[in-house]
């Protein structure tokens, strides 16, 4: 007994208390063989995707419910790592391997909303809303501040007074057609994540 | 090596024999934690949480790298960070993942007085069953590494099961899947022996000499083994136990013949209720505890 | 990368500088763990904190944040001295014989041509000399006192041990142990790679300091090589192709420049980007200029781009000064920008002084925010107590705030570090009403299209102009804007040798950017894409992970720019008559008729080495530099300059010169300079960094990283904390000139004093994931306390050194 530390002692007489006492007093659980937990992923749609974090680009699989039948919506419930992927090999980091939770965030926004001046809330409103203010906002500044030619009379066409940042997890096919759009605006104020 | 439900060689709290005909062709799985290629980045606990459809508390930071701080019924493997200084005077960051050993001799199924909440599969898997768990904690106290842990919510035991049901259809666990950097591999024991002893090869060729695999014989072996640094001294990454064995207050009561066993339980059960009738539950005093740890050094030693 | 994730196997060391791989990137670092452990090499990092990677290290050396071109410096130095280089290489692949101008002149830390009032130089004088010929003058037998390898053994003979163990606070032994690791890889048959990433981009000298870690490389022989390289890590899935595609203020995609206000003339422009070979026989990729130019134009503007209208030259805005975001954020805080678009881009938390970002934003008349999250900047006008104290009666600001598709919920193509262009699948459908991000832009272009046609207004040529050739103009698919940005024949293609064979058929995706025209008959959105999607379809979807060699190339998975090159300047990996240095990871080598081998030749296919075409195309010199010409804002060789916040107040190299304490020629603006704090006030130096556990503001809303990491913290060293009467847990506050944040303290042996010019000199660490939105605890945006100043070349900001003071709280 030398090595049952008095916290082990306390341990296994203190937490006799209730439990055991039932096993004494007769109640048996039902004497059942093992089953191991039914594995989850049977029969989940598989769909391989990149992890959106940073550039390693881990190949992932995410398994969704539903067999993308016309009546079942799709929503993801396991994502992990892509066994063929020549970098990744299936492994997955910890932002990685917590992706889920990134795509059932309650953090993601829902619906367009805006913010008035001086308002201290956010209204929800439609897409179309949202756009034709965008689109007005944007044709009323370029209209009013478009630099067609400079001081010196040379051909300038820019426009500077509205800038963007664009991501950089978006995907080439986002971003070509944003800077396609942008830059015809005559947008020069522009840069993405590289600059920082 | 997948698992079906009659590959099992032992079920707590059970006189009758379980179904082992088909064990001798099973083969013995392990995990091998190779602590010199852990960088402690966490994603086996994402990956453990996320698989097994846990998620713990959003806690607080104390001071450490250490979250969650400790094993929960939500979390089955945490990673213990520690900042050593060598003799030579360089800094080594000891990065321990801790968790199950899945033991080849289960302290805690040992001490489990119901019948076959804990079962051990024939691959060497210690899986617990929380349907059958009536929560006495006797597998906490019979685990020579501290591991399962009393869920809050249901008053059941949980930890690591290997990932079971990963297992059973042939796929290795979450854990061994994510880790980015091949610390943590899943295979047969015997392979992951020699890679092991591989890997001690490399490390005693950059300076470590004392590079060896932790796998006690005190618990029969385990199921999980780690590749350290320093294997003359595991107390180092985090308390790693030094020569874990079975509890013997365990032994003590298992190895009796089945009735005394009972007769055992009843008894402390009867003990354990008057006790808290007369002083209410009882806090451990610190300098009772104190002393405990100082009695578990020596014991180490 | 120069090289790719997988080659990272193929290196006998490793460096790991300016980055924290382990940490940023822990599934790229799975292969330095594997090259440890298969390839027996060694493992160095260097780095302020004792990082993660470090504990994975063969060998670790501290260093004060911004003294890495003091470190590299010394290294080249060492190399130099120790006659540590690859002969072979560096003689035939750099510029090392050339002779530079008699008038360039390096003095006090200052190069020829500075302007001190501009801080910024006439750089005519870095320039090699020319001769009779036109070429560039050379000394094959270095005896020059002006070639390239004297002046650079002079400029470094000052960075000594000594020099370095002072300045960078680096032991010396240790320091010396770094060069005689890397010192071993200058034979033919060892490489070592180096990684960064932002460790060495957010300094005010972070061009420079990357610039100096290549020409390590380049004297070892290590660029172009399996298992060698420059190896950049970059922080986001698809920052390589933003950056690919040229959305960044001065770029067309494809590394294409936009013309400046000076530039009216069409042919001007072209000529001045055309560039003709330095030396004879040289490739100079760089002269096929005019081809990417027009089919990008055309793939833009289609039938409106014709040679007549110079491919509708005056679409192109033209630029009159700098429109990076710090100069544009600046512009936002004079009141000069009325509308702001952040996409995907937090900037309220990504960018330096929160303070000021508050107080710019706050003057714009619209913010439009598309984002999968509820980012800060969104809600930049809210208060949030002590993390964001602002009084949202007073913000004018109107903000639509629009909801998009994340990654699994969207298809198409994200470029990777190793320039691996790959294709993702939609697995489920977005939440709400959220939409992607290509329906969004549409959404607002078919709007402004519509409302110019109607009412006119400020040059619609452009906006009604151009192409939108797409099945479902709300809605463009992915598929057909890849199409588009690899590019197909407008009209038949005609082989040049012989006019009579066509090439590519009107209408049919073109093979790669060999076909590209510049009359017009060919259209492609981003030339370095060209072939990503041919008549053989989508080859970014490939998916075949086999590796013949075992080297590590899988040449059949996806596709990397350019021309499904996987390993850059892979010619120099063999010897002048094009047999492989080290043949037992070979790349290419030459056949007799043509270069083959287990990647695509970065070379003229059929070109016989006898010929001396250097492996450097893309260079008009068909080598390396180590003398960057006019390339560089500070000058053509690196030279230390302290942080603009520097624990000295001088610069140890050259201590009388007041000018030249900081980068001479960074990007600062004036109030933003009287914000910078001094070392009597804010004694400690400041680093910040991400953690593993979490990806930049994103995974605080991500329960699982919370979970894993829940509260903002900072670093300090145990020496330190002692000093402060602080234990591990307790709360600090951290202050700069520009504002305080407080944290738990997480109190550390992995940061130690470092003595630098004989006084003691304390890191502290300050990961930057917090913020007031999010799952996590809310904490406060670490860039309250960073500096708004940026490097000379990118712009970039200074986030990896500035000065603090830290208090118990």
């Amino acid at each position: 007994m030398a090595q049952l530390s008095r916290r082990d002692f306390l341990k296994v007489s203190g937490a006799t208390l209730a439990a055991s006492s039932l096993v004494v007093l007769g109640f048996t659980p039902e004497t059942a063989l093992a089953e191991v937990r039914q594995f989850k992923l049977a029969r989940a749609t598989e769909t391989r995707n990149t992890c959106p974090y940073c550039s390693v680009a881990c190949g992932i699989l995410m398994y969704s419910y539903g067999d993308r039948a016309k009546n079942a919506r799709s929503s993801v419930f396991h994502i992990e790592g892509d066994p063929d992927h020549p970098v990744n090999r299936g492994t997955l980091c910890p932002k990685g391997a917590g992706l889920l939770d990134f795509v059932h965030s309650d953090s993601r926004l829902r619906y367009p909303e805006y913010r008035a001046p001086k308002s201290n809330e956010w209204q929800r409103i439609s897409w179309d809303e949202a756009l034709d203010k965008v689109a007005k906002l944007m044709k009323a500044d370029r209209d009013a501040h478009f630099v067609a030619k400079n001081p010196d009379g040379q051909t300038v066409n820019r426009w500077t007074s509205t800038g963007m940042l664009a991501a950089s997890a978006s995907s080439n096919e986002t971003a070509y057609l944003t800077h396609k759009v942008m830059r015809s605006l005559g947008i020069v104020g522009f840069d993405n994540q590289a600059r920082v | 090596m997948p698992l079906q439900s009659l590959d099992i060689v032992r079920r707590s709290a059970t006189t009758t024999p379980s179904p082992m005909a088909r064990a001798a062709a099973e083969v013995a799985v392990a995990k091998l934690i190779d602590t010199s290629k852990c960088i402690g980045c966490k994603a086996c606990q994402t990956a453990c949480m996320e698989w097994n459809d846990l998620r713990d508390e959003v806690g607080s930071c104390a001071g450490t790298y250490d979250n969650p701080r400790d094993l929960t019924d939500q979390s089955w493997t945490v990673m213990r960070f520690s900042e050593y200084e060598n003799p030579k005077g360089d800094l080594e960051w000891l990065i321990r993942k801790d968790g199950c050993m899945h033991c080849a001799d289960p302290g805690c199924l040992k001490a489990c007085p119901s019948p076959g909440a804990i079962v051990q599969y024939a691959n060497g898997i210690v899986d617990f069953h929380e349907e059958h768990c009536i929560g006495c904690g006797y597998c906490v106290a019979g685990c020579p590494f501290d591991v399962p842990r009393i869920s809050k919510k249901d008053g059941k035991a949980y930890k690591c099961t290997l990932c079971s049901d990963r297992v059973a259809v042939g796929l290795e666990p979450a854990c061994v899947k994510t880790c980015p950097t091949g610390a943590i591999t899943f295979g047969t024991k015997e392979q992951l022996q020699h890679d092991a002893a591989e890997r001690i090869v490399d490390l005693k060729s950059r300076g470590y000499e004392q590079a060896g695999l932790y796998d006690p014989a005190g618990v029969g072996g385990t199921h999980v083994m780690y590749v350290l640094h320093h294997a003359d001294q595991p107390a180092l990454y985090s308390g790693l136990p030094v020569a874990p064995r079975v509890s013997p207050v365990v032994r003590l009561w298992k190895g009796a013949a089945k009735p005394l066993a009972l007769g055992a339980i009843a008894l402390a059960a009867i003990a354990g209720l008057l006790n808290y009738v007369r002083v209410g539950a009882k806090e451990v005093d610190p300098a009772d505890e104190a002393a405990a740890e100082r009695e578990k050094e020596k014991a180490h030693g | 990368m120069t090289n790719h994730w997988v080659d990272i196997k193929n290196a006998d060391v490793v460096l790991i500088m300016g980055g924290n791989a382990a940490e940023a990137h822990p599934c790229g670092f799975k292969w330095v763990v594997e090259a440890k452990a298969h390839n027996q090499a060694k493992l160095i990092v260097v780095d302020p904190r004792f990082t993660r990677s470090a504990s994975v290290a063969d060998l670790y050396c501290p260093i004060r944040p911004g003294s890495d071109i003091a470190f590299l410096g010394g290294v080249i130095n060492y190399l130099l001295a120790n006659e540590a280089i690859h002969r072979e290489y560096v003689t035939n692949y750099t510029d090392f014989s050339f002779v530079v101008r008699e008038d360039f002149a390096f003095k006090d830390g200052l190069y020829s041509g500075y302007d001190e009032a501009k801080h910024s130089y006439d750089k005519s004088s870095w320039e090699y000399e020319r001769g009779k010929d036109g070429y560039v003058v050379s000394d094959p037998t270095l005896a020059h006192p002006r070639c390239v390898y004297n002046l650079l053994k002079a400029h470094y003979a000052r960075y000594t041990p000594e020099m370095v163990e002072r300045v960078c606070g680096s032991p010396k032994d240790k320091f010396l142990e770094v060069c005689k690791h890397l010192a071993s890889t200058a034979t033919p048959t060892r490489a070592a790679t180096i990684m960064y990433a932002l460790g060495w981009t957010q300094h005010s000298t972070g061009s420079q300091i990357i610039r100096t870690g290549a020409m390590v490389q380049l004297l070892l022989g290590n660029i172009g090589i399996a298992g060698g390289g420059m190896n950049a890590l970059r922080g986001h899935s698809n920052i390589q192709g933003l950056t690919d595609l040229g959305l960044m203020a001065n770029l067309l995609p494809g590394y294409l420049t936009l013309p400046k206000d000076s530039e009216q003339d069409y042919g001007a422009y072209i000529e001045s980007r055309t560039q003709k070979p330095l030396r004879p026989n040289q490739m100079s990729y760089w002269q096929n200029y005019p081809r990417f130019h027009v089919s990008l134009m055309k793939a833009w503007y289609g039938a409106a781009a014709t040679a007549e209208n110079h491919w509708a030259y005056d679409f192109l805005p033209k630029l009159d000064k700098g429109y990076d975001m710090l100069a544009v954020f600046d512009r936002m805080f004079d009141g000069q920008l009325n509308g702001y678009f952040c996409q995907g881009f937090n900037p309220l938390a990504a960018a330096p002084n929160k303070a000021k970002m508050t107080a710019a934003f706050s003057k714009l008349k619209y913010l439009v925010v598309m984002d999968p999250l509820a980012t800060e900047t969104s809600e930049f006008w809210k208060n949030h107590g002590e993390f964001h104290d602002v009084d949202a009666a007073q913000i004018d600001t109107e903000v639509i705030r629009l909801p998009t598709t994340c990654f699994a919920e969207e298809e198409g193509a994200l470029v990777s570090s190793g320039r691996w262009l790959q294709w993702h699948w939609k697995g489920a459908e977005p939440p709400g009403e959220a939409r992607t991000d290509i329906a969004i832009i549409a959404g607002i272009y078919r709007r402004l299209r519509k409302l110019y046609e109607t009412e006119g207004g400020a040059y619609p040529d452009p906006i009604l102009k151009m192409t939108w050739p797409y099945a479902r103009a709300e809605e463009p698919s992915p598929e057909e804007i890849a199409r588009e940005y690899s590019g197909k024949a407008l009209a038949d293609v005609a082989d040049p040798k012989d006019p009579k064979v066509v090439v590519r058929k009107a209408g049919e995706q073109l093979a790669g950017f060999a076909e590209l025209r510049d009359d017009g008959s060919t259209a492609s959105g981003c030339w370095i894409f060209a072939g990503c999607w041919s008549e053989a379809g989508n080859l970014m979807a490939r998916r075949d992970n086999s590796d013949p060699t075992g080297i590590g190339q899988t040449r059949n998975w996806a596709w990397a720019w350019p021309a499904n090159r996987r390993v850059l300047y892979n010619r120099a990996s063999c010897d002048p008559a094009g047999k492989p240095f080290n043949p037992a990871r070979k790349l290419v080598a030459w056949n007799g008729k043509a270069w083959a081998g287990a990647d695509v030749p970065d070379f003229k296919a059929d070109e016989d080495p006898a010929g001396g075409m250097g492996p450097f195309i893309m260079n008009p010199e068909g080598v390396a530099r180590f003398f960057a010409r006019g390339a560089m804002a500070e000058g053509p060789f690196p030279e230390h300059y302290e942080p603009f916040e520097s624990p000295l107040g001088y610069n140890p190299l050259h201590p009388k010169e007041p000018r030249v304490v900081a980068s001479p020629a960074a990007r600062i603006f004036k109030k933003d300079r009287e914000a910078l704090g001094k070392a009597d006030a804010f004694p400690c130096v400041a680093t910040t960094y991400r953690l593993t556990e979490h990806f930049h503001y994103w995974t605080k809303h991500v329960r699982l990283n919370a979970i894993v990491q829940p509260e903002q913290f900072v670093e300090i060293g145990e020496v330190h904390a002692k000093e402060l009467g602080v234990r591990a847990g307790d709360r600090v506050k951290v202050s700069s000139n520009r504002g305080s944040i407080r944290a738990v303290a997480v109190v550390t042996k992995r940061i130690k004093p470092l003595t630098i010019e004989g006084k003691p000199v304390h890191t502290v660490g300050i990961p930057i994931h917090w913020g007031f939105k999010g799952v996590a605890k809310p904490g406060f945006i670490a860039n309250t306390l960073t500096p708004f100043v940026g490097d000379g070349n990118t712009q970039t900001p200074e986030f990896k050194a500035f000065l603090v003071k830290v208090e118990r709280v």
